[in-house]
């Protein structure tokens, strides 16, 4: 609880860095999903982290809201590697060139 | 060293041990987990590791005295979202292990290190360094630090009270999307995007052979006709 908030803050930067270098480097769709996952739950710790500091409960209501855009984000993003795959039997990033003239 | 470490972490000397031991196991239980969704190579253990990750953040928002959250965390995202990533890896058969050691573009992998490292180092510097109250504070309640769902539920339900219906819109608008996007497409014969390339080399058997299958009854007949005709 009195852990200083700066800890908080270090450790959610952190994580958001490894799911950044996550969503650059690998290839894999599914895998680049999980990162924007870590990245997402970097700033919900920020987001508490800062609600404790400031003594101000709507950071508590946003990590709420992030986490129901999370799910719906999850889901719709799925539903396309879905119908991706159906056409092109791969879930590499790299394969999904099809705007390209 | 121990001590002065703990009292480098503690503020104000409020903070015990226990705080500080279990801030720094559940740190290390996400960072490590972090990496391993990075590193693996089988898509599944990533999934796995995702969960670990997550744990270790709804520990940390207990630790915080957000309970409602870390239920939350644990339902939401261990509970639905992963199980989600875990079927959808299932469901597509992508659960074989990936050669993650070459590199498709060259130079790469450094050129993102360095860009992290770069907006890393910036974050923390802001972290430290910046003063973090901008704003009027209490615009949704005071956080006392106590546990606090009834605080939580209140501002939900008052102050947030239109986001929180456009939240239902967003769910029903992403389950929507979700069933069209992984329909079957409806397997109309003249479907000028669908994949035609394995009944292309059949293409050009498939004339002939209509044309002898009518052809063969046909020859008496037309040939009575052609007699018919040619009399």
């Amino acid at each position: 609880m009195s852990i200083n908030a700066s800890w908080y803050l270090a450790l959610s930067v952190v994580l958001f860095s490894i799911g950044a270098l996550g969503v650059l480097v690998r290839r894999n769709v599914l895998i680049m999903f999980m990162c924007v996952e870590l990245m997402l739950n970097a700033a919900n710790l920020a987001f508490v982290s800062f609600a404790r500091t400031l003594h101000d409960i709507g950071g508590q209501v946003l990590v709420f809201f992030v986490l129901v855009v999370a799910a719906a984000e999850v889901v719709v993003g799925l539903g396309i590697v879905v119908a991706i795959f159906r056409r092109r039997a791969s879930a590499n990033a790299d394969d999904l060139h099809l705007m390209k003239g | 060293m121990t001590t002065a470490l703990i009292e480098l972490v503690v503020q104000g000397g409020k903070a015990t041990i226990p705080d500080v031991g279990v801030f720094a196991v559940a740190a290390a239980i996400i960072v490590a987990g972090a990496i391993g969704v990075v590193v693996a190579r089988n898509p599944v253990h990533s999934a796995l590791m995702l969960v670990m990750t997550l744990f270790g953040v709804a520990v940390m928002f207990v630790l915080q005295q957000a309970n409602f959250l870390a239920a939350v965390q644990v339902i939401v995202y261990a509970g639905a979202i992963v199980v989600l990533f875990l079927f959808v890896i299932m469901f597509l058969g992508v659960d074989t292990q990936e050669d993650i050691a070459k590199e498709p573009l060259r130079g790469q992998r450094a050129l993102a290190a360095a860009l992290v490292a770069i907006g890393m180092t910036g974050l923390l510097l802001l972290g430290q360094v910046s003063k973090w109250t901008t704003g009027q504070p209490h615009v949704a309640g005071s956080d006392t630090g106590a546990p606090n769902v009834n605080l939580l539920g209140k501002s939900l339900y008052t102050t947030y009270l239109f986001p929180f219906e456009a939240t239902s819109a967003l769910l029903i608008i992403a389950v929507v999307g979700a069933v069209v996007l992984a329909r079957r497409p409806p397997a109309t014969p003249d479907m000028p995007d669908m994949p035609a390339t394995p009944d292309m080399p059949d293409m050009p058997d498939m004339p002939d052979t209509s044309e002898v299958a009518v052809a063969t009854p046909a020859v008496p007949i037309t040939g009575a006709h052609d007699a018919g005709v040619d009399a």
